[in-house]
């Protein structure tokens, strides 16, 4: 990494460290930002880019850890501050407020007033207008912004960005939701930018723009930075390589096992949308005995309320659920957990764990039925015994079970809510997104885990949005679009192509997955 | 320069472990600094007649804030124990005075014991329409519990026409009397009152750790949505803690009438404030999840010792209500600080790990 140490630095992060709840998000992690230039950030989703950014524009506070601009140490108590430090921040989210107009949202908190007389609204639909020039957006300044599709509504969020008069600018993904068009104003305005001496700091997961427009790269993984180079001294396979590591991904498919007779199927399963069609269009699929069953779709494909469907959260759906060959009669969530099934959520903290409650607490919840003396009275030691057994079975790293369930990595969550799951004692393990928001080590682990049930004879039923992890995880892979059931094929004759082209079937408009 | 600050931070971090050990003792601690307190500058205050008459007043605050911890673990809040109170005392008066008239001529009596089941029975009903009101047709607890405050306090206004129902002796020949037990009674020395709180107090504790559905009562408080995912009857956990809270205070219902041998249809007015400000003191978490049945009742007795007190101090009964939210105030501080002190101590460590 030569050469990364001349430039002129306008903010330095030292050592900053950020825990949450149940996830450190980045450790001990520095960066310099240069002046004039535009200072690229890349990582994998969950890597702390975004973490980063937060602290910056004063969103978030580090748990430890300095920051200092132009070699005085500053403190970024809130958005405010770093306003005043000349920091503007263009979020991934859009965050305009839709029921007012453009030159409004661009001007919110700091409008131009005409004394006692109020907001002069003509002079801020003229500056607004000059702004929106530059940008040459092609937006009139007093339209709504709700009434703006979010490609303009992301032109009008660095507008306003870039009329802060920013000394340092952060664009979270700005190209996200922009034409290739759009995107070419965009780098103008950029250099513009940099000409003037502001420092911009770029996060983007399209590594061929990065290339274009980037001079200084820095690469987060897991929290930390494991890379820090001029772009013209690097190529696209060094990113890569930095943002991977070698260790790559370990999906751990050892041992074949002998799958048994199907255990669990599903007939006709229909959930109706509130404004006509199907969110899950007749979807009829069987899952043998120890095998795993990936489903793939893109974003709203009907996963995830396939899964509720099956589970009896939704009370319009119908269609049948068999379980070892019985129809279930069960309505409720409650009956079809006690008739074998059992689902990890896709939100592990709004629809997994109960916060308020501690580890070993969490892993009983769903199971203290079977631990009862004469009908009421919980065996507390019974009850103990099962939940150690839970922990070691699936080596959770939890010291003293009686400790918040907060206390732990998000990996460790994830594997308590999995164990909750196995304690009810299923036949047929249902698992939405089961790597969402835990990182990598903890990932490999949780599939680990997947297969070692597997093994033992569970059926499992997983979805997910990653490609890779589909592929790798998966005996046989089921491909949902638009709330149907597109094709289901045995691992052995899938292809990456196949699966993508059919994830798109019911689309109208092709989308790419990034 | 990094060996200083981690250091530092060392030490932070013990500092604030003690302190989150005080705060976590702090009921504790407001108990017996009201007792040091007014044993020094009250007189009389450490008698045992004085004594006896303190737990029975912080006894029927106990009562209604047990019912009302629950309710607050799940999430919820239960205003309508104070017209309970004042609507089952007027049941129990009136079962004994007039008996139920039934349509052919006859009027029915019951013996005392009778009467009590009854009226518990109607404790239980009420609650059971809050929790039917909350979980069937989705009103806030708040404004459900404001409603049936209303109508309960209306009731028991209506029932006697605004008229207190005096003497209930009940009769020899009718085989009602004894009603004063509850109320006057002592069993080894102690107040019959304080035996049952003993009794419902240890049962709840017990129900909360060693029963299935009390277990339940702190997962739906801590997360609804995840509770229900893992199969608990979320519904039915909330009917139970609101018919619970009414049984409450229909037990303390038929005490206050016991006590006074009459039924005012006002008894009970503010009640509920004073059951909620228990529990909190007792360290319930308004926002659900957390609490405990030992901390509730410390907290009441905190709450009937400082009234008390006061009064036995002479201190006027305005300065009386100013001390008292000042204390409730100066609890939920306290609580607050001590979550984010202990978020803080958990983050730091988890930082430092990892």
């Amino acid at each position: 990494m030569s050469g990364s140490n001349d430039g002129d630095v306008i903010l330095e992060l030292k050592a900053i460290t950020k825990a949450y709840s149940g996830i450190v998000a980045l450790k001990k992690a520095d960066l310099k930002l240069r002046r004039g230039a535009v200072n690229v950030l890349v990582g994998e989703n969950g890597a702390g880019k975004s973490t980063m950014m937060r602290i910056i524009a004063g969103v978030e506070r580090p748990t430890l850890g300095e920051i200092w601009m132009d070699g005085a140490r500053i403190h970024l108590d809130s958005p405010a501050d770093a306003v005043r430090h000349g920091i503007g921040i263009v979020f991934q989210e859009l965050n305009l407020f839709g029921n007012l107009s453009v030159a409004e949202n661009i001007f919110a908190t700091r409008e131009i007033t005409r004394g006692i007389r109020g907001i002069d609204h003509k002079a801020q639909v003229e500056k607004a207008n000059e702004f929106l020039n530059r940008l040459e957006a092609g937006i009139a300044a007093d339209t709504l912004a709700e009434d703006l599709p979010i490609g303009q509504q992301q032109l009008v969020e660095i507008a306003r960005a870039v009329s802060l008069d920013t000394r340092i600018l952060i664009m979270d993904e700005p190209t996200s939701a922009l034409s290739a068009a759009e995107v070419d104003v965009l780098f103008r305005v950029i250099a513009d930018l940099k000409a003037r001496g502001v420092a911009i700091v770029y996060i983007s997961h399209r590594l061929e723009e990065l290339m274009r427009i980037g001079d200084y790269v820095t690469v987060l993984k897991d929290g930390q930075i494991t890379g820090h180079a001029m772009v013209k001294d690097i190529d696209t396979r060094w990113i890569v390589r930095s943002m991977i590591g070698s260790d790559a991904k370990d999906f751990a498919k050892e041992v074949d096992h002998e799958m048994g007779e199907e255990v669990f199927r599903t007939q006709d399963i229909c959930l109706p949308r509130a404004q006509g069609g199907y969110a899950v269009d007749h979807v009829s699929l069987g899952v043998r005995k120890g095998e795993i069953l990936g489903i793939y779709g893109l974003m709203g494909a009907g996963r995830s309320e396939l899964f509720e469907c099956i589970m009896g959260r939704h009370e319009h759906s119908t269609g049948k659920v068999f379980v070892g060959g019985e129809a279930l009669k069960g309505r409720d969530t409650t009956k079809r957990i006690r008739e074998g099934l059992a689902l990890i959520p896709e939100d592990r903290q709004r629809e997994g764990l109960v916060q308020s409650m501690s580890i070993a607490d969490n892993l009983s919840m769903a199971s203290l039925g079977q631990f009862l003396r004469a009908g009421f009275h919980i065996d507390l030691k019974r009850e103990k015994t099962a939940i150690l057994e839970t922990i070691r079975n699936l080596s959770i790293k939890a010291k003293n079970p009686e400790l918040d369930v907060t206390s732990m990595s998000g990996g460790n969550q994830q594997k308590v809510v999995i164990g909750k799951a196995l304690m009810t004692g299923p036949k047929v393990l249902l698992m939405d997104e089961p790597s969402r928001g835990i990182d990598v080590g903890a990932k490999a682990d949780v599939f680990r885990t997947m297969r070692q049930l597997a093994g033992e004879g569970l059926a499992i039923l997983f979805s997910t949005s990653d490609l890779e992890e589909v592929m790798a995880l998966s005996d046989r892979i089921a491909v949902m679009s638009n709330g149907k059931l597109v094709t289901v094929v045995d691992r052995k004759d899938a292809t990456e192509e196949m699966i993508v082209s059919a994830s798109a079937a019911g689309h109208k408009t092709k989308r790419m997955h990034a | 320069m990094t060996t200083a600050t981690q250091t530092a931070a060392g030490n932070s971090l013990s500092t604030g472990a003690a302190l989150l050990t005080l705060m976590k003792l702090r009921t504790f601690i407001a108990l017996f600094a009201v007792i040091i307190f007014f044993s020094i500058f009250a007189p009389n205050f450490l008698s045992t007649a004085n004594m006896i008459l303190m737990s029975k007043h912080a006894t029927q605050n106990a009562f209604l804030a047990i019912g009302m911890t629950f309710v607050i673990i799940t999430g919820g809040i239960d205003l309508s124990v104070g017209s309970i109170v004042g609507l089952c005392g007027m049941i129990a008066g009136g079962l004994i005075m007039y008996g139920v008239a039934l349509p052919f001529g006859y009027t029915v009596y019951f013996n005392v014991f009778e009467v009590a089941v009854i009226v518990m029975a109607a404790g239980i009903v009420i609650g059971a329409v809050n929790g039917l009101l909350i979980t069937r047709l989705n009103v806030a607890p708040f404004i459900a519990t404001l409603g049936t405050l209303y109508v309960a306090r209306g009731m028991a206004l209506l029932y006697s026409d605004g008229q207190t129902l005096p003497h209930l002796t009940g009769r020899e020949d009718l085989g009602n009397q004894g009603f004063s037990y509850l109320g006057s009674g002592t069993i080894l020395g102690l107040p019959v009152s304080v035996w049952i709180l003993i009794v419902v107090a240890l049962g709840a504790a017990y129900f909360a750790r060693f029963v299935p559905l009390g277990r339940h009562i702190f997962a739906v408080g801590g997360n609804e949505r995840a509770s229900r995912m893992s199969g608990i009857r979320v519904n039915r956990v909330k009917m139970f803690v609101y018919m619970f809270s009414g049984f409450c205070a229909a037990i303390v219902g038929l005490v206050i009438s016991s006590e006074l041998m009459a039924s005012h249809p006002a008894t009970g007015t503010n009640l509920e404030l004073n059951a909620i400000a228990a529990a909190v003191l007792g360290g319930t978490s308004m926002s659900g999840g957390r609490g405990t049945i030992g901390g509730t009742i410390i907290g009441a007795f905190v709450i009937g010792i400082l009234s008390d007190g006061l009064v036995m101090m002479g201190v006027s009964s305005f300065w009386q209500m100013v001390i008292k939210g000042l204390v409730i105030i100066v609890a939920v501080v306290v609580d607050q600080a001590q979550r984010r002190l202990q978020q803080r101590v958990t983050l730091m460590q988890m930082a430092k790990a990892g």
